[in-house]
């Protein structure tokens, strides 16, 4: 029993940083049939993208 | 949002790892939770403690330009939407946790530990901003009206410290000339800082573009740069329309320094420029483009985990692998391994998930939660019995709107069985107040007044399906947005409007019927439609998820484009690489290779494709059904016919100088002289895209000539080095082995001529040199001509086939060039490598695993849902005429010419309502929104309450 917990692959995935890329692995990999922790240092998700007023070159709003 | 509401992501925030035991596939993460002294389940986000918190302190989130208290919410639409007490700041007075309705304030709260038990890591650490304190000649800190691009992009921002209004920090003055300084932190060997950022050009013309929108006068802008690397997809176009349209000036030069000039709160900025000149301006205002860095706590953690660094403190990667880190099981996205775009970001993101998902495919669907719904109530031909909520939300609405006397209004009408007002009706305990009113009232309609429906709507509509009701028996008004907010100075007013909005969401209650989704079945296939570097990455990863894969490729063998790559910048062996990867493509169970195959005809949609195949000599037509696309077709070096190209042997494409060198020929490493000229058929009118690799490729080819014969005199005439992101490390390096880089224009191109002399025809460069401003003569051996990458031809007939569209230059177009950087608006097909744009073959990798990626997010389901609101034709009134037909943008009607009358397929169909506006006999009804439906709310909101 213990040797096979060591052999299985977990079904779970740690992703660090919430800024655009991690959220979108993180969507990807629950979309895909894996529990997601999403971890941040900050209060918040959404990294350095939500603070930027429009991207290119649409200029749709960052958030 | 999307992910605050994921069954399956939980979002631990203010979070750090301790320690990482374990090994691919089975990690032990010990994770410490910092104190928030806010309880998340509880805080609504209604921001009653920060109006109420004494304490005031700088905000990061403007780049500290405007205050906060110490108890806060980074931004309006934060997730988790909920405040947090600085602590720092906090004086403890008490008063937040009195006046917080919800009882979420919770002092005592202690650091925590966690141990998760996961299969695998992704590192999406990012970078921070470059500090400009570093470089004191610009005088950031000590001037005031020096800022950072970031400072700039809040001070643009409606939710900025000027709510959006273009100001300057010092006076709160317009300013009328702002220069922004390029490289503040990149390109910098004094600060430690070679590599380029990648991203700061772009960003430069998007801020000077949209700053000219805020200005109420003629803006005048200048951006100082060294080369403009608008390298990206379309960025070119972005970069000549700033020029043409937009009348923003560029200057190529060097900045000495930035003073301010005495009392006027204007910057005097000194510049030499390539002539060697040397001048001062004046302007109000000067943003540095600050460069990207990982921050010591992101080295620090990268340490911790024992990954390789590169000297910068990026995470190490290679060319063929650009996803994974040294560690087995931890992979890396975005600007951690290197500065990058957004959509550079997303493609990598979404490639981690996929490489992810291949290691764990075993493991899938093991720990995820599904959630069961009870079975729905039968509410046909019952008489509605509606249920009101009116919601308070704290005091954002019940602050202006008088929430009670709304609530009582609702209890007056026909069909309204009960009515209620609730602090929250969002909040979890609402939920369930509304799921026992429901059953204790049969309730068989709910409708809610309170904020948007675009983030609220799909929340309540699972509530009603938990308590067994069909999600479209509901109906949602917004009487914050429309009320509370707008009529904020007017409360009487704003509740007049708010009890209007309920009339009409109550008339048109009382006619919503349920809907019925069509559970669709999916198939499991792929098909991969290019056989290249990206099709077969794509091919594979999917296949080492476990799903089938057909992987066509209408060439005789597999490689594409990479076929004539021998090796990266890097110095990556591509030829060893391919024949690997093929050999793995070729051996996997699960993918079906067709070669020298035609695609004929192509039908259907998301899970169910179905695909002609016609082999070439057989004409032999096969079909192929599948539940997803993904076109990989590639692109490849156009032969121009210029500079005596095709007409003298001594001339060749940078490609061909690429094999020569590999096979050694002694002309080639023999040459005394060697020019090569960049954007040959690139960046130009007909062109007008930058093909991204080319600058890299040449300066890889100079630094193998200058190996193999250091005494060569290498030349490279260029009109911008585009060595973006850690690649300019290579161009340092060859022009201290003494590769010449001469700049030219457009408008001053070289020129090629042969020239006799003696018995020898001379192969000679003529260009004007604009350091020296002298005409420079160059009588070379061998001439490299960096030519365009062009999509593959195949790419227009596969457009039409799938009905995707193409862009001007014949890349396949994405559905958001940041967001959906390899998702087609068409769902169910994706795209990858060069079809999408030119690119490295690393980029093309991350590219191919983020649509394998993407992909399987649909290859997972057991059955695809389709969307309830749907049209729907009545055939006793549809003449046939066809107008609908011709408008759907998802080809969702087709007339059926015997019986005349237009028929939607509702798989196709996502309820835009273009069909139903443009009917001319009415036939066409759009679900959910049934003339009816709008004709009762347009009645009530004329009734006079």
């Amino acid at each position: 029993m213990a040797r096979e917990q060591v052999t299985n692959k977990v079904g779970a995935v740690l992703i660090v940083g919430g800024g655009i890329g991690g959220m979108q692995a993180s969507l990807d990999l629950a979309e895909s049939g894996y529990l997601v922790y999403l971890m941040d240092s900050s209060p918040t998700i959404g990294g350095i993208m939500s603070q930027l007023d429009k991207t290119f070159p649409t200029h749709d709003c960052a958030m | 949002m999307e992910l605050a509401r994921h069954l399956n992501v939980n979002i631990i925030t203010n979070a750090e790892i301790k320690q990482v035991q374990g090994k691919a596939g089975n990690f032990l993460v010990t994770v410490v939770k910092r104190p928030r002294y806010i309880d998340l389940s509880k805080c609504t986000g209604c921001g009653e403690c920060a109006r109420h918190c004494p304490t005031i302190t700088l905000d990061s989130y403007n780049q500290g330009l405007t205050r906060r208290a110490a108890i806060f919410i980074r931004y309006a639409q934060a997730v988790p939407h909920a405040f947090m007490i600085d602590r720092e700041q906090c004086i403890g007075c008490g008063l937040c946790e009195k006046v917080c309705l919800a009882g979420a304030v919770n002092y005592a709260e202690q650091q925590e530990e966690d141990t998760i038990n996961v299969g695998s890591i992704i590192l999406s650490l990012g970078n921070r901003v470059f500090d400009p304190r570093l470089n004191f000649e610009y005088g950031y800190s000590r001037y005031p009206n020096v800022i950072t691009s970031l400072e700039f992009e809040r001070i643009l921002s409606a939710t900025g410290p000027y709510r959006g209004n273009l100001f300057r920090p010092s006076d709160r003055e317009i300013p009328q000339r702002i220069a922004f300084i390029q490289c503040v932190g990149s390109r910098d060997e004094l600060h430690n800082r070679p590599y380029c950022s990648s991203v700061c050009c772009t960003y430069a013309i998007k801020e000077a573009i949209v700053a000219k929108e805020h200005s109420p006068t003629t803006l005048d802008e200048t951006i100082f740069f060294m080369d403009m690397r608008t390298y990206g997809k379309d960025l070119d176009r972005y970069y000549e329309r700033a020029k043409e349209e937009h009348g923003i000036r560029f200057v190529r030069s060097k900045i000495y320094g930035v003073d301010e000039v005495d009392g006027t709160g204007d910057l005097a900025i000194k510049y030499v420029t390539e002539d060697g000149a040397v001048t001062t301006e004046d302007f109000n205002l000067v943003v540095l483009s600050v460069g990207f860095e990982p921050s010591p706590q992101v080295i620090d953690l990268g340490r911790k985990l024992g990954i390789q660094l590169n000297k910068y403190g990026f995470c190490s990667t290679s060319p063929f692998s650009p996803l994974e880190t040294s560690k087995p099981g931890i992979f890396v996205c975005g600007t951690y391994s290197g500065p990058k775009d957004i959509p550079e970001t997303v493609m990598q993101a979404s490639g981690a998930a996929g490489s992810v998902s291949a290691l764990l495919a075993p493991s899938r669907k093991t720990l995820v939660k599904e959630k069961v719904y009870p079975p729905e109530i039968e509410v046909d031909g019952q008489e509605p019995r509606i249920g009101v909520f009116v919601c308070h939300c704290g005091i954002n609405i019940a602050g202006v709107v008088n929430v009670p006397e709304v609530k009582e209004y609702a209890s007056t009408f026909p069909n309204v069985v009960f009515a209620d007002d609730n602090l929250f009706t969002c909040s979890q305990d609402t939920q369930e107040k509304i799921k026992q009113k429901i059953k204790e009232h049969n309730l068989n309609r709910v409708v809610v007044a309170s904020c948007s429906p675009r983030t609220h709507e799909p929340m309540f509509q699972e509530t009603l399906r938990e308590a067994g009701l069909n999600k479209y028996l509901f109906e949602m008004t917004n009487i914050r947005d429309q009320c509370s907010w707008v009529h904020m100075h007017e409360p009487g007013r704003a509740t007049q409007k708010a009890k209007d909005l309920v009339r009409m969401a109550i008339a048109k209650a009382r006619l919503i019927e349920p809907l019925r989704q069509l559970s669709l079945d999916l198939n499991h296939t792929a098909l991969v439609i290019g056989g290249g570097i990206a099709g077969m990455t794509s091919a594979l990863n999917l296949a080492e998820q476990g799903f089938e894969v057909h992987l066509v490729e209408r060439s005789s063998e597999l490689g594409g484009a990479a076929r004539q790559i021998h090796y990266t910048l890097e110095g990556g062996d591509v030829q060893s690489y391919l024949a690997d990867l093929i050999q793995k493509v070729t051996s996997h169970p699960l993918i079906k290779i067709h070669t020298n195959v035609y695609i004929v005809d192509a039908s259907g949609y998301v899970g169910n494709f179905t695909t002609g195949l016609m082999v070439e000599r057989t004409k032999y037509i096969e079909a192929i059904k599948h539940g997803v696309t993904i076109i990989a077709t590639g692109g490849k070096e156009l032969k121009i016919n210029e500079y005596l190209y095709g007409r003298d042997p001594r001339v060749l494409t940078s490609l061909e100088l690429e094999n020569e060198i590999v096979k050694g020929n002694p002309q080639v490493a023999s040459c005394d002289n060697l020019v090569m000229i960049q954007c040959v058929g690139s960046r130009n009118g007909e062109r007008p895209y930058c093909s991204r690799v080319c600058c890299s490729q040449s300066i890889k080819n100079a630094l193998k000539l200058k190996e193999l014969n250091p005494k060569m005199n290498i030349y490279i005439l260029h009109r911008d080095v585009r060595t973006y992101g850690l690649k300019e490390e290579y161009y340092q390096q060859a022009r201290q082995k003494g590769v010449m880089f001469i700049r030219y224009d457009l408008d001053n191109k070289p020129e090629v001529r042969t020239v006799r002399e003696d018995n020898r025809y001379l192969l000679e460069v003529h260009l004007r040199d604009p350091v020296l401003g002298e005409e420079l003569i160059i009588d070379t051996d061998i001439l490299a001509l960096a030519v365009p990458i062009v999509p593959s031809p195949e790419g227009r007939e596969l457009a039409q086939l799938y009905k995707v569209p193409l862009n001007e230059d014949g890349f396949f177009v994405e559905a958001h060039v940041k967001l959906r950087p390899v998702d087609f608006a068409t769902e169910g097909v994706f795209m990858c490598g060069l079809a999408h744009s030119p690119k490295s073959i690393d980029e093309s990798i991350a590219q191919a695993k983020a649509a394998a990626s993407r992909a399987t997010t649909v290859l997972v389901k057991d059955t695809i849902l389709a969307e309830g609101i749907v049209s729907s034709v009545n055939e006793a009134l549809c003449s046939g005429c066809g107008v609908c037909e011709v408008l759907c943008p998802y080809s969702a009607i087709t007339v059926d010419r015997e019986k005349r009358v237009a028929e939607v397929n509702e798989a196709l169909c996502k309820g835009c309502g273009t069909c139903a506006a443009a009917c001319p006999s009415g036939a066409v009804q759009q679900r959910g929104f049934k003339q009816g439906q709008i004709l009762s709310m347009i009645a009530a909101a004329l009734e006079v309450s």
